[in-house]
């Protein structure tokens, strides 16, 4: 078997460069881009927010000042005051570590078991790829919000179950995606080869299919992040995801409903936070399809 | 096309059958006592929780209680509400009408509009009308429904007073939220019909339309929109689908009546047989709707051969 991982590890060097410049002709693609780079500055500036979160706040998310309830904008409180005196702002800016937290945990829970059984349903085919499928087929019979609903009213309320809910829903997107691709790719010739000299069935999977399915599925994640948030932000405005006094923007909102008359601010910037948020990886998921998939490009 | 058809309700039946185990096993996926569960904000005693237990038939066996369950859904019995104690089938007859109206104007709006932006933004692809059309179908997306009904609420009802901020009944109630719920769902067929216009406007028989001396608006309406709209019609299956889901949220912004509400309301109440009713209702409505859609494609568009 000595020989036979000589001659694995020759062509996948070779196939290695091969791909490098396939991902550097990508990033060219992407870079020239203008929604995409809007989407990519949006983005990183979302991360940096996030990251440095208690240095960019002036106050405290959940520090309750007696003296200022629902104050208008100012210089102080950039975005105003809450019902009970917490600085809009810092919450919206608090805000962005939950919605990014919920987006990647979801997108990591639907695009881990999605793609798995994606390459298992299509590689093997036969009777695994039917009980598979169908299975797929039952959860997509749950329209769009409706299975994160169900999966939130039997886990109870909470932004941990809200992050399940919402990633468990989203795996037939990627089992689909993945299958798909798997079908083409498992026809190649290289695949064929790999299987005459012997290489076993899991090495293929991984060494071999996985790395030529990849591209849609980072498109698929991309676009995901931003549809995660978006669900979650409405189970949490619902009231079945985050609990007080998490400074969740969903359930911000939720919150500001009641001022809405008067005091405006109070709903209208976590509402921002959210569309940017979205409207950014949005921006660059589209991007990154039209980079990856030079077809598809109108 | 017989067998194509057939072939497709074949399909629905395993899915069905799933829905309805999934559905089933909701109650018996909750981590620990589900009747404990449900009245966990009451002061019970064990003879109260071996009564709804009972009432639940959750001490028989498993195979038993689904054969009950499928049994009772197919004769239209869908259990007691716990709270209400009314049959979960009336609570959802009650709620049905509000959410109906709500989803099809809902679906007027996003059609005109998604329809309409869509072929200006292919008749003049790479102008003006066609990048701010892109802007607003990306907005669109992006945008939370919840937050689109707020503003309309601050914008049209606090401020304008052209229309009531909540509440549910004459067409007046339904103006904001339909719109709400339109607008949202109107980008996806925006782009769609951008780009199956497109498609469509390349093909020879829209050449040889134009070259013997149509008039433009002949060609554009009677061969291209009729064939760029097959594409389209598609997804209304889907559409059916997000306009129940955005349905639950508009409703809880405007404080409407109807099945989105109600289905919250049971979550946070843990009124599991309400829940598992509406959720058992939505999803097969769903299934066959993505069926008649289906099946209809087959015949708007000939050319299709199922074999």
């Amino acid at each position: 078997m000595r020989t036979c991982a000589k001659t694995d590890a020759l062509p996948s060097r070779r196939a290695w460069r091969a791909t490098s410049s396939l991902w550097l002709d990508a990033v060219r693609r992407l870079r020239q881009s203008k929604g995409a780079m809007i989407g990519l500055v949006l983005t990183m500036i979302l991360f940096a927010t996030a990251l440095l979160a208690p240095k960019v706040a002036p106050y405290p998310p959940n520090k309750i000042n007696v003296g200022g309830f629902l104050e208008r904008p100012s210089a102080a409180h950039l975005f105003g005051t809450d019902q009970f005196g917490r600085d809009v702002f810092s919450r919206v800016v608090f805000g962005a570590r939950i919605s990014l937290t919920v987006g990647f945990v979801a997108v990591g829970i639907a695009s881990v078991l999605g793609t798995i059984t994606g390459l298992v349903s299509g590689y093997y085919g036969g009777w695994v790829d039917n009980v598979l499928m169908r299975l797929v087929d039952v959860l997509l019979a749950f329209p769009g919000i409706l299975l994160a609903l169900a999966i939130v009213s039997i886990l109870g309320p909470g932004l941990r179950n809200v992050m399940v809910a919402v990633g468990v829903s989203a795996i037939p997107t990627y089992a689909r995606l993945t299958r798909g691709s798997v079908l083409a790719v498992r026809e190649q010739l290289y695949i064929t080869a790999a299987r005459s000299v012997g290489v076993n069935n899991t090495r293929i999977l991984l060494r071999h299919v996985f790395p030529n399915v990849i591209a849609p599925l980072i498109v698929a994640s991309t676009l995901g992040i931003g549809t995660s948030i978006l669900w979650a932000a409405a189970l949490s405005f619902l009231g079945l995801g985050s609990q007080p006094p998490e400074p969740e923007w969903g359930r911000m909102l939720s919150e500001g409903r009641q001022y809405l008359r008067d005091h405006w601010w109070i709903a209208t910037f976590p509402g921002l936070a959210i569309m940017i948020t979205v409207l950014g990886v949005n921006l660059l998921g589209d991007g990154l399809r039209d980079a990856l998939d030079p077809r598809l490009r109108a | 096309m017989g067998i194509y058809t057939l072939r497709r309700f074949v399909w629905a039946v395993p899915v069905v059958f799933g829905v309805s185990v999934l559905v089933f096993m909701m109650l018996h996926l909750v981590p620990g006592d589900p009747v404990k569960m449900m009245l966990s904000e009451f002061q019970t005693t064990q003879e109260q929780l071996d009564l709804l237990r009972s009432q639940l038939h959750l001490d028989e066996s498993l195979p038993k209680q689904y054969a009950r369950f499928v049994w009772g859904a197919l004769h239209g019995d869908l259990g007691y509400s716990i709270r209400t104690k009314r049959p979960v089938s009336r609570e959802i007859t009650d709620n049905l009408l509000p959410t109906l109206e709500l989803a099809s104007l809902g679906l007027l709006v996003a059609a005109i509009m998604g329809i309409g932006l869509g072929i200006l933004a292919a008749l003049k692809p790479h102008s003006w009308v066609d990048a701010s059309s892109s802007v607003f179908a990306l907005l669109g997306i992006s945008m939370p429904s919840f937050w689109l009904g707020l503003l309309m609420i601050f914008a049209f009802s606090l401020h304008l007073k052209l229309f009531p901020a909540t509440g549910g009944g004459d067409l007046k109630h339904l103006v904001l939220p339909a719109l709400t719920l339109g607008l949202t769902e109107s980008a996806i067929i925006a782009r769609l019909t951008r780009s199956s216009m497109l498609e469509v406007l390349r093909q020879e028989y829209i050449v040889v339309a134009r070259s013997k001396g149509l008039r433009e608006s002949a060609v554009l309406l009677r061969h291209a929109l009729k064939n760029a709209l097959i594409p389209v019609v598609t997804i209304f299956g889907l559409q059916f689908g997000r306009l129940l889901a955005g349905a639950v949220v508009v409703e809880t912004v405007f404080g409407r009546p109807g099945i989105g509400r109600l289905i919250v309301e049971a979550i946070i109440n843990k009124d599991f047989p309400l829940v598992q009713g509406i959720v058992l209702l939505v999803s097969c409505t769903y299934v066959l709707v993505n069926l008649i859609v289906d099946l209809a494609y087959g015949f708007l568009d000939p050319r299709i051969r199922y074999d």
